[in-house]
């Protein structure tokens, strides 16, 4: 489904990615780990089609497309989803607006119709509920004033609410207490499906005891230098990323 | 940087394709002679069938224009405007003893109808509830073709007719009240204005009475050369109340064309007046060239106790606009307030704001201004917040934000505050920002084409004003926002 070989891209003349290669097939998640500066989030932007990353050598396919090609719009509309670190604040344009217009734009885009306002206001309420969003947080303006466990609902709302083929979650976690950390995972984890692939950028093995991988990456230097299964995560989470920062910069 | 790189040249790309009011009305018209002397005066005073009076206090006018010079202190640039190379009136032909609706040109019935203006009131009934009626006084070039819902609205006392025919069947109103709140010679445009008016709306609600439906003025400007010198006066008698809706367009023509207008509004004791404006004039092409000057005079005046005037304005069109709604707050206890949206693209420059005179007790007001600059126009906001040494407990709230897109384009603000009186309470908020990379790219994330995006964080920053919007004005507007900075996305 997705088919990233040999990418290398760079931002202001720093070389960030170095050469990623990764397989990632429908049903699958895939848990990608790394110490700060390694590219996580680097890698989660130039997916999504964020502009200010050069992509200097290598290839993305997505279901057989090149996305290399394609916008930031586009590529959402072709099925890709990413949830934010830091979710971006929209004043005076309230949740509800940015997810019925969010969602009527990829429906467009996809040839469809826009969906009959009493039909979304169903579908909303009913993922709402699920991720403990209210109806007044609903009517606030997108992540203005949101608690960082509000923000990273919203994103997971948006998320169930657009049902994309890959989902990239990009440190989810970062800002989460333990409840919230529940909610959260219990959102992504009922959006698990054989046919929806998601990758999970964390620096932290614990959003992993929630949200269990099937293959785990390691990033280091905008490569992998290492890829297993769950257990390596919890190996990380003993001996640190020391060992792998050790033997790139040797 | 890339994306908001793309919105601005899109946003750049603006020009004639954009403007959908741009056609020219094909039609014989009856000329004014160009050039501005008494002469003229006289043939336009005669073309109105008006008193001595009104000729009189037109020559006055244009006495005291004479003797001024055009004012220079707004952020605005233009080559200097020949006056005498004007046509001072334009007047669709037409039969004589205009009578019914039917008699209207047909082509000028059409022109209304092409802007979505219906003049047939049969038309404007099929299908609209009663409650949400609007009357309708159509001016084309200098005059008025057609006044709709007349009859229904005498029924409940309210006058609302063209000017010119309230100078002639209510002498007694227009004398007291017309120049009341713009003095003859306040200002060089609106001095102008005074000599050589040509048409424009009168509106008087008697004691008591809540206008039963909105009021509306469509503008347009069809002929060359020519400028629009409208005239509006509303008076709101005590305890009566009135919305009123100002719409206005333009051909497209390489030629820039003046339109200097003034308009008066009059709160008496616990009356209240709504003031909304969607200005759309024809706003030049990408590079520059034509658009409308937009050199108008707003005043009113809440002369009442209890008394408030509201002003809504959405300014997206013109190519030079300088415009100031402004309200004395004369009564106890008067209320103003003024909610604009100011949108600058491509050429054009805007230096628009408002003043709030507190003169009376307890007089509170309330300014939320939106300037939304992109291309290489210029947006000043300009204001000005004043207590006489009377005005005990006087309040104002400003809040004046400003939005750029790209880099080449301007956004200024210039607030005057002046307070005699210790007891008043002043306070300015003000906010500059721009449409961040980020912000583009998360709503593009979410699959929202650049346009959208833009029309999306464009219509969250000015959702405070256009809530005070009538509904459907609110819903034109909104369009109208993401029709002005539209790009040509291939």
């Amino acid at each position: 489904m997705l088919e990233i070989k040999n990418l290398h891209a760079h931002v202001e003349g720093n070389d960030i990615l170095r050469g990623i290669d990764l397989t990632v097939k429908p049903g699958e998640i895939h848990a990608i780990m790394g110490p700060n500066g390694s590219g996580k989030s680097t890698l989660s932007y130039v997916l999504a089609g964020k502009e200010d990353y050069e992509i200097t050598e290598g290839s993305i396919t997505y279901n057989g497309k090149d996305m290399l090609d394609l916008g930031a719009d586009e590529r959402a509309a072709a099925g890709m989803f990413l949830a934010f670190q830091y979710p971006i604040e929209i004043p005076g344009v309230a949740t509800m607006t940015f997810l019925k217009t969010a969602l009527n734009a990829q429906r467009r885009a996809r040839g469809q119709e826009d969906l009959p306002t009493p039909e979304f206001m169903k579908l909303v309420k009913e993922k709402a509920k699920d991720l403990n969003v209210s109806p007044e947080m609903l009517r606030r303006p997108l992540n203005v004033g949101f608690s960082g466990g509000e923000k990273k609902r919203a994103e997971i709302l948006q998320m169930a609410l657009l049902e994309p083929s890959l989902c990239i979650l990009d440190e989810t976690d970062s800002g989460l207490d333990i409840d919230a950390l529940r909610i959260v995972s219990e959102g992504v984890n009922k959006l698990r499906d054989p046919n929806r692939a998601m990758i999970v950028i964390t620096h932290y093995q614990r959003l992993l005891n929630h949200i269990v991988p099937d293959h785990v990456h390691v990033l280091s230097r905008g490569k992998i230098v290492k890829s297993g299964g769950k257990e390596l995560a919890l190996e990380l989470e003993e001996n640190g990323y020391a060992d792998f920062i050790d033997e790139e910069a040797a | 940087m890339a994306a908001v790189q793309e919105t601005i040249d899109q946003v750049k790309a603006i020009d004639v394709d954009q403007y959908k009011y741009g056609f020219v009305t094909d039609i014989e018209s009856e000329l004014a002679p160009k050039g501005l002397n008494e002469d003229i005066i006289r043939f336009i005073s005669e073309k109105k069938g008006e008193p001595e009076w009104m000729f009189q206090w037109r020559l006055d006018a244009f006495k005291r224009w004479q003797t001024m010079i055009e004012p220079s202190w707004a952020r605005v640039s233009y080559p200097k405007i020949d006056f005498q190379e004007l046509h001072y009136y334009a007047a669709p032909k037409k039969k004589e003893g205009l009578k019914s609706l039917d008699e209207v040109d047909p082509e000028i019935l059409e022109t209304y109808k092409k802007l979505g203006i219906p003049l047939a009131e049969q038309e404007i009934l099929a299908g609209v509830a009663p409650e949400n009626r609007v009357a309708v006084d159509a001016v084309f070039d200098s005059v008025s073709v057609a006044t709709t819902f007349k009859e229904e609205l005498a029924k409940a006392g309210v006058i609302f007719c063209p000017i010119s025919e309230a100078i002639r069947d209510y002498p007694d109103l227009v004398k007291k009240y017309l120049g009341s709140v713009v003095p003859i010679s306040d200002n060089y445009y609106a001095t102008l204005n005074s000599a050589v008016f040509s048409d424009g709306s009168f509106v008087y609600v008697p004691e008591g009475v809540r206008c039963p439906m909105e009021l509306s003025t469509y503008f347009r400007i069809n002929e060359q050369n020519t400028g629009q010198f409208e005239r509006t006066l509303i008076i709101a008698d005590k305890g009566a109340y009135v919305s009123y809706l100002e719409g206005c367009t333009a051909p497209q023509r390489d030629e820039n064309q003046l339109h200097a207008a003034v308009v008066e509004l009059v709160a008496l004791d616990d009356a209240e007046i709504k003031y909304s404006t969607v200005q759309n004039w024809y706003p030049g092409d990408s590079e520059g060239k034509g658009g409308i000057y937009n050199f108008v005079t707003k005043r009113g005046d809440c002369r009442g106790k209890n008394s408030k005037i509201a002003w809504t304005q959405v300014e997206t069109g013109s190519a030079i606009t300088w415009k100031y709604p402004s309200c004395i707050l004369r009564g106890d206890n008067s209320v103003g307030e003024f909610y604009s949206i100011a949108i600058s693209n491509g050429h054009q420059q805007i230096d628009s704001g408002t003043k709030m005179i507190h003169l009376g007790k307890n007089t509170s007001s309330r300014i939320i201004s939106k300037g939304i600059s992109a291309g290489v126009s210029e947006n000043t906001y300009r204001g000005q917040v004043s207590a006489h040494r009377k005005a005990t407990n006087a309040r104002n709230f400003t809040q004046c934000d400003s939005l750029l897109i790209g880099d080449k384009c301007g956004a200024h603000t210039v607030p005057y505050i002046e307070s005699k009186n210790a007891t008043a309470v002043f306070e300015h908020e003000a906010t500059t920002s721009k449409i961040s990379d980020d912000q583009m790219f998360y709503c593009q994330a979410r699959g929202l084409d650049e346009e959208e995006a833009v029309a999306l964080i464009v219509n969250g920053f000015v959702r405070d004003v256009i809530q005070q919007l009538p509904m459907e004005f609110a819903v034109e507007a909104q369009k109208l926002i993401g029709i002005s900075l539209e790009g040509s996305v291939g």
